[in-house]
């Protein structure tokens, strides 16, 4: 045994190979699970049951599904491009299998800490980027392979998607990138693990997302997730009342599996980046337990036996904060409804895209206010910054008030109004104490 | 967990014949092979039963009509290219936002104020495109009063006064 | 080992541009030319510039070639089209308009390249580890290029205004 992994150490090759298995099987582990999950959830919060049958709690349901779709047949429908309707479901599977190189899953001090990250580049962000840009490609081609109009659509409003919540995925990146000062992901793990705020001698970790910018940096990550994934409420490349199945209308079998596996891998696996960018990465909780020790003697057996556990379970930690997003996920899908394409457009382009490079340049400004001037000024910047936002936002919304009628266009037209109350629409003004009967 | 540190101290004397993109490879190489049996599992597998009404492509039970792969509307051409140009405009600061927080204050006052300039031209040429409306999707449906007006002499006159939607 | 490698993917990249000029549908060219951007990707990577090799991808697989695929399907081909036309003056005009170019490239090549000296042949140099690494490129592209990389701002504003200019019919 011991020869063995000594065999392995030496040569890259296998030990790289190595890194990539023991990251890869514990997400395709955790895959069937989320499925499982996900149907349950939703039967739940749906008052229904949910698969219940195949195992207990139905746990088996997802191993049988898959190994029910190995064994369908595989139709190539007529007109099909067969290199691009073959390489699509392929294309799909590598994003999520390879954006998790730069992540790491476990702390330097730890016994797992050769194993990971797989590959510790120092442009880890970047990698992210690229490699989550690759997906359009799948996208595009499962879309354009098949010789079906609703396969066209999906893929174009799939394409159009995924690129447009690139950009401000990008900038919120980038402004945690910024904010801590690299591009490598363990550099930025890590220095999520040092005090709160830099100030000495507190307990609390430094995670990005309690400082105002990583919150904010954090919601339009999370957003544009969502959107990357193309989950509900951003399924529009789906939307099944639409498009029958959007971009993989014309798949079966294990192609069609793959399309859904990529799905979920890459809910997981964008969890672990979002954990590893704003929640601490493989850190349990925002506790820096040694230094609560030394505060409190009283709790010391307690703090070590946490300490030992942080640094031994740190993959448990990072695939459960990637689970309960994909609860997340799960819950949104139950809660909203779907947006328009024009809603989605406008969410992505005119909302994240310049929220999140406001922030950029806010977190630039705050950085040289703070080495020039000290922090005090550095928060003097951003409650001013604050304020002017909150005057020309609430300016805006009483201009926007004053000008346009309360209503959409489609809403007027859905009922009957009574002729002084059509006549108020049309002037823009208020109708909104006006009577309305429902048609 | 059999790894302790000594091995650790040896990974340091190891000789550094590939970078750190070795892991990606292996990644990379990994997902290839995951995805080429997904792709051909269910042709080894699966039962081969061909009939033309099985292949043809799906369109809801109706014969299909003509070629799918018609002209699409420009707006996603249009999505597309501003991607690219918003997309690379933040690339170039990449290299920059790695070195900022950490540098000397002369170099951040100096670079901050080339950040904003440059930034300024991406924030007049963003007002333009939101301005002239490149990627406002449906303009027939708009809260825009400027539109509504306009679109309202046309409609009133033509659509029926109940249950009508555009 | 490494040029095992290198020797791997160099001619994986030549086929993939091979690819691109022989195949006869325009989609398998852009996947043939986004194969090859990756592999050249990976070349980069071998060669420990991690910041180039990823950028690579990013702006080119992730982004360019996206918009070539969609100007592809914009373009709407039915099918295969027959690229190859017989006797035509085209062919001809063509061909000296591209052996002028090749001349042309090839001269930009060789004249700063004749000016280096041969490689001498010596253990390859420690690498430290902050080559290929962002860092210095920031450095040098907000000091040494500071004034190109703020006309480049004004070149992506250019571009963004002539490209609605283009694909809009009618501008409010």
């Amino acid at each position: 045994m011991k020869s063995v992994w000594d065999w392995i150490l030496d040569h890259q090759l296998a030990l790289a190979i190595v890194k990539a298995i023991v990251w890869i099987l514990p997400i395709f582990v955790v895959m069937p699970l989320t499925i499982w999950l996900e149907r349950r959830l939703l039967g739940w919060m749906q008052d229904r049951l949910g698969p219940n049958r195949v195992g207990p709690f139905g746990l088996l349901q997802p191993v049988a599904d898959g190994a029910k779709l190995f064994f369908k047949e595989e139709i190539l429908p007529k007109g099909i491009d067969l290199l691009s309707y073959i390489l699509a479901p392929a294309i799909m599977l590598i994003p999520p299998l390879t954006i998790g190189a730069v992540v790491p899953f476990a702390a330097p001090n730890s016994p797992l800490a050769i194993l990971t990250p797989v590959s510790d580049i120092n442009v880890g962000v970047l990698y992210v980027m690229a490699m989550s840009s690759i997906g359009a490609y799948g996208l595009v081609l499962a879309g354009y392979s098949g010789n079906n109009k609703y396969s066209l659509m999906g893929g174009l409003r799939a394409s159009a998607q995924l690129i447009s919540y690139e950009l401000a995925m990008g900038t919120s990146i980038a402004c945690v990138a910024m904010a801590v000062g690299t591009l490598k992901v363990s550099s930025i793990v890590s220095a999520q693990q040092t005090s709160f705020y830099g100030i000495p001698n507190v307990w609390i970790h430094n995670w990005t997302i309690f400082s105002p910018f990583g919150f904010l940096a954090f919601v339009i990550f999370l957003i544009c997730m969502v959107a990357e994934t193309n989950r509900p409420p951003f399924d529009l490349p789906e939307a099944e009342n639409e498009l029958v199945a959007g971009y993989h209308t014309e798949y079966s079998s294990m192609k069609f599996a793959s399309f859904y596996m990529g799905e979920y891998l890459g809910m997981l696996v964008f969890g672990t980046v979002l954990a590893s960018l704003f929640l601490g990465g493989y850190d349990f909780l925002p506790i820096d337990w040694k230094m609560m020790a030394l505060h409190n003697s009283g709790t010391a057996p307690f703090a070590n036996f946490m300490e030992r556990i942080t640094i031994d379970f740190g993959p448990v930690f990072l695939l459960a904060k990637a689970v309960g997003l994909v609860v997340f996920y799960i819950w949104i899908r139950a809660t909203l409804p779907r947006l328009r394409y024009d809603q989605l457009m406008n969410l992505g382009w005119k909302v994240l895209l310049p929220a999140a490079t406001g922030n950029l340049i806010l977190i630039s400004a705050w950085i040289v206010t703070t080495t020039q001037y000290g922090v005090g000024a550095g928060w003097g910047l951003v409650f001013a910054v604050f304020v002017i936002a909150a005057i020309v936002v609430t300016l805006y919304r009483r201009q926007k008030k004053q000008t346009s009628p309360q209503f959409e266009a489609r809403t007027i037209r859905m009922v009957q109004l009574k002729p002084h109350v059509e006549e108020a629409v049309d002037q823009g003004s208020d109708p909104t104490n006006a009577e309305v009967v429902p048609s | 967990m059999i790894v302790g540190k000594t091995l650790r101290e040896e990974q340091g004397m190891m000789p550094k014949v590939f970078g750190q993109y070795v892991g990606i490879l292996a990644m990379l190489l990994i997902a290839v092979i995951i995805g080429a049996v997904m792709v051909t599992g269910s042709w080894l597998f699966g039962p081969k039963k061909v009939s033309s009404y099985k292949n043809a492509a799906y369109e809801c039970g109706v014969e299909p009509v003509g070629n799918a792969r018609e002209r699409f509307p420009i707006k996603f051409y249009l999505v597309g290219i501003l991607f690219i140009l918003f997309d690379i405009e933040v690339i170039f600061l990449w290299s920059w936002i790695s070195i900022f927080k950490h540098a000397t204050p002369a170099f951040q006052k100096f670079t901050f104020f080339e950040f904003i300039t440059y930034m300024s031209t991406w924030i007049i040429s963003y007002l333009y495109v939101i301005r002239v409306g490149a990627i406002d999707w449906d303009e027939t449906v708009s809260l825009d009063s400027s539109k509504l007006t306009h679109m309202s002499p046309i409609q009133e006159s033509e659509l029926e006064p109940i249950g009508v939607t555009n | 080992m490494n040029l095992l490698v290198f020797a791997v993917l160099a001619s994986a990249a030549v086929l993939a541009a091979l690819g691109v000029i022989l195949s006869k549908s325009a989609i398998r060219s852009a996947l043939s030319l986004v194969l090859n951007f990756m592999l050249l990707a990976i070349l980069y990577f071998t060669l420990h510039s991690e910041t180039l090799g990823v950028l690579q991808v990013v702006v080119y697989t992730g982004a360019i070639m996206v918009l070539f695929l969609f100007v592809i399907m914009l373009l709407s081909t039915q099918g295969n089209i027959n690229l190859t036309e017989s006797r035509d003056v085209k062919k001809i005009v063509g061909g000296l308009a591209g052996i002028s170019l090749a001349a042309l490239i090839g001269v930009q090549i060789y004249l700063p390249l004749a000016s280096v000296p041969a490689p001498q042949f010596h253990a390859p140099q420690p690498i430290g580890p902050s080559y290929g690494a962002p860092e210095p490129l920031g450095l040098a592209l907000f000091t040494r290029y500071g004034y190109p990389f703020e006309t480049v701002s004004l070149l992506l504003m250019i571009g963004i205004v002539g490209s609605i200019m283009l694909a809009k019919r009618r501008v409010r």
